[in-house]
């Protein structure tokens, strides 16, 4: 199935929630560009409205300053987008098969046929044996690969990434990263993914967003130049200062949150 | 090749048991002995013997069944009158903050209330009957039901319904598909603690104004200080309370077959 393809532009956009302790600014001139199946990570110390970012532009929140525009796709309406969340995103009370065909279900897809989909792609991360099983009996990151292929199965242009590795132990997450982009490769959408492993933004991202404290901003946009497929062995000295580069960025503003709220 | 890793810990749980078992055996055993002896007093400590023939003529002349028939019919219709509102209610105050606020001194107000202080004025209002004995064990029940269902979706991650809606769903699908599986686990809680309140509430009532029933039963032992006949009946009302407590605790396994310990529990 062709999804269509569709790219995001965020203008000056800034998010102010009005809590009972007083109006708090999440997000303060917003400003960037991502190009239809791109992969774009974004980082920024704890805090910074990174998550807000994201519910953003998956229309489950209004903007209070600026505007988020997308290309292709309907004009005006947010398009379809998915959401991965941590592994705690997976329903418990669903099977393995009813939660990857959940989106599916959504969207009014026959049963028939929204089994066979989701069946197919979980044959591809590997938990065909685990279709019937609850989230319980899994493994935490055989729950993440459920949560990634409700959303793939879901064929939607925009892929929402929450910190979606940040729950798992560096070896799961490696493997992870690598499934990840394989099946991105093979399932090409747009693809803005949290997180606050920079390694990780480095490893993935065409480009990283780097994002300010609160209220947060871009503080810098860099493009990782190394060719796909990704090679973790080849690309290991060029990485590092990158990996260096962003957390010259961001050190400052880490130390600082740290003295604030801990 | 599942049979093996199956049985094993079921076995182990049975080999488990065993010092209870033999414990039980030797604490009716001594009973027995020293109530033929005549060490122990007839009144107070009939022969288990005595207690289980006892039982066995009360079951075969019918006038056991009949009071167990007459107490079921009080709990099961009490249990429905009550749980049904608070499982209603409580979805309803657990969804809406603004209903939950209004309701909440009012609940808070009468939950902590012992309902059998309520019979007189129920009993002013609906008469000297089966009404007021089922009204009363609804009361009781409704408490239990209604706060832990309140309790179940209020507890309902926020996570689970941003998914949802992220996908798609519409307000009544996220409550059908998120809401209320997510709170399955805490209102079946709350059904299991009816169910026992309900049992509690029913013998209550029925030691205070009935003349049928398990509890009418335990009163009438006492007045004709048959002890032996009491005893047989406390017998009943334990098996009873088992039996509603196993029968609950398979209704959640198969409806929650995602939180295997909750049966356990």
């Amino acid at each position: 199935m062709i999804t269509e393809a569709v790219g995001v532009a965020c203008e000056e956009v800034g998010h102010v929630y009005d809590g009972t302790g007083g109006a708090l600014a999440a997000l303060d001139g917003v400003t960037f560009r991502a190009r239809p199946a791109e992969f774009v990570c974004i980082v920024g110390p704890s805090g910074c409205g990174k998550s807000t970012l994201l519910r953003l532009i998956a229309g489950l929140l209004r903007p209070t300053a600026g505007s988020i525009l997308f290309q292709g796709g309907t004009s005006g309406a947010t398009p379809r987008n998915a959401l991965v969340f941590q592994e705690h995103g997976v329903f418990p009370w669903m099977t393995v098969l009813d939660n990857v065909a959940f989106g599916l279900e959504m969207q009014g897809v026959s049963r028939t046929d929204r089994l066979e989909r989701a069946h197919a792609f979980i044959e591809r991360v590997g938990l065909a044996t685990f279709e019937g099983r609850y989230p319980h009996e899994l493994s935490v990151g055989m729950r993440q690969r459920v949560g990634i292929a409700r959303a793939f199965v879901a064929d939607v242009p925009i892929l929402l990434m929450d910190e979606p590795f940040g729950s798992l132990d560096a070896q799961t997450k490696w493997v992870l990263q690598e499934e990840l982009l394989r099946i991105w490769r093979e399932d090409r959408k747009l693809v803005l993914f949290v997180t606050h492993d920079i390694e990780e933004a480095v490893r993935l991202g065409d480009r990283v967003l780097v994002m300010t404290g609160r209220p947060g901003s871009i503080r810098e946009v860099l493009d990782i130049p190394f060719a796909r497929p990704r090679d973790r062995d080849r690309d290991a000295d060029a990485s590092l200062a990158y990996t260096k580069r962003i957390w010259d960025l961001l050190e400052d503003e880490v130390r600082t949150g740290l003295l604030v709220t801990g | 090749m599942t049979a093996p890793s199956r049985t094993t810990p079921s076995a182990r749980t049975g080999n488990g048991r065993w010092p209870a078992w033999v414990a039980t055996a030797a604490l009716l055993a001594a009973w027995e002995a020293g109530s033929r002896a005549g060490l122990l007093s007839q009144l107070f400590l009939p022969a288990p013997s005595l207690v289980l023939s006892t039982l066995m003529d009360s079951f075969r002349d019918g006038e056991m069944g009949a009071h167990l028939g007459a107490t079921l019919l009080r709990w099961a219709p009490g249990l429905a009158f009550g749980a049904v509102p608070g499982l209603l209610l409580g979805l309803a105050m657990g969804s809406l903050p603004r209903l939950r606020r209004a309701a909440d001194p009012l609940v808070s107000a009468v939950h902590p209330l012992p309902k059998i202080a309520l019979l007189p004025l129920v009993m002013i209002m609906f008469g000297i009957g089966e009404a007021s004995r089922i009204i009363i064990v609804g009361i009781a029940v409704f408490f239990p039901m209604l706060l832990n269902t309140m309790a179940g979706v209020m507890q309902v991650s926020p996570l689970y319904l941003e998914v949802a809606e992220n996908y798609g769903a519409r307000l009544l699908t996220r409550f059908t598909r998120v809401v209320l599986p997510a709170s399955l686990p805490m209102i079946l809680t709350g059904l299991r603690l009816a169910a026992n309140v309900a049992l509690l509430l029913t013998i209550t009532v029925e030691i205070v104004m009935a003349e049928t029933g398990l509890g009418a039963l335990v009163w009438l032992s006492w007045e004709v200080l048959r002890t032996e006949l009491l005893y047989a009946t406390l017998v009943v009302i334990s098996v009873l309370g088992l039996a509603i407590n196993g029968g609950l605790k398979l209704l959640t396994r198969s409806l929650v077959p995602w939180q295997p310990h909750l049966a356990e529990a």
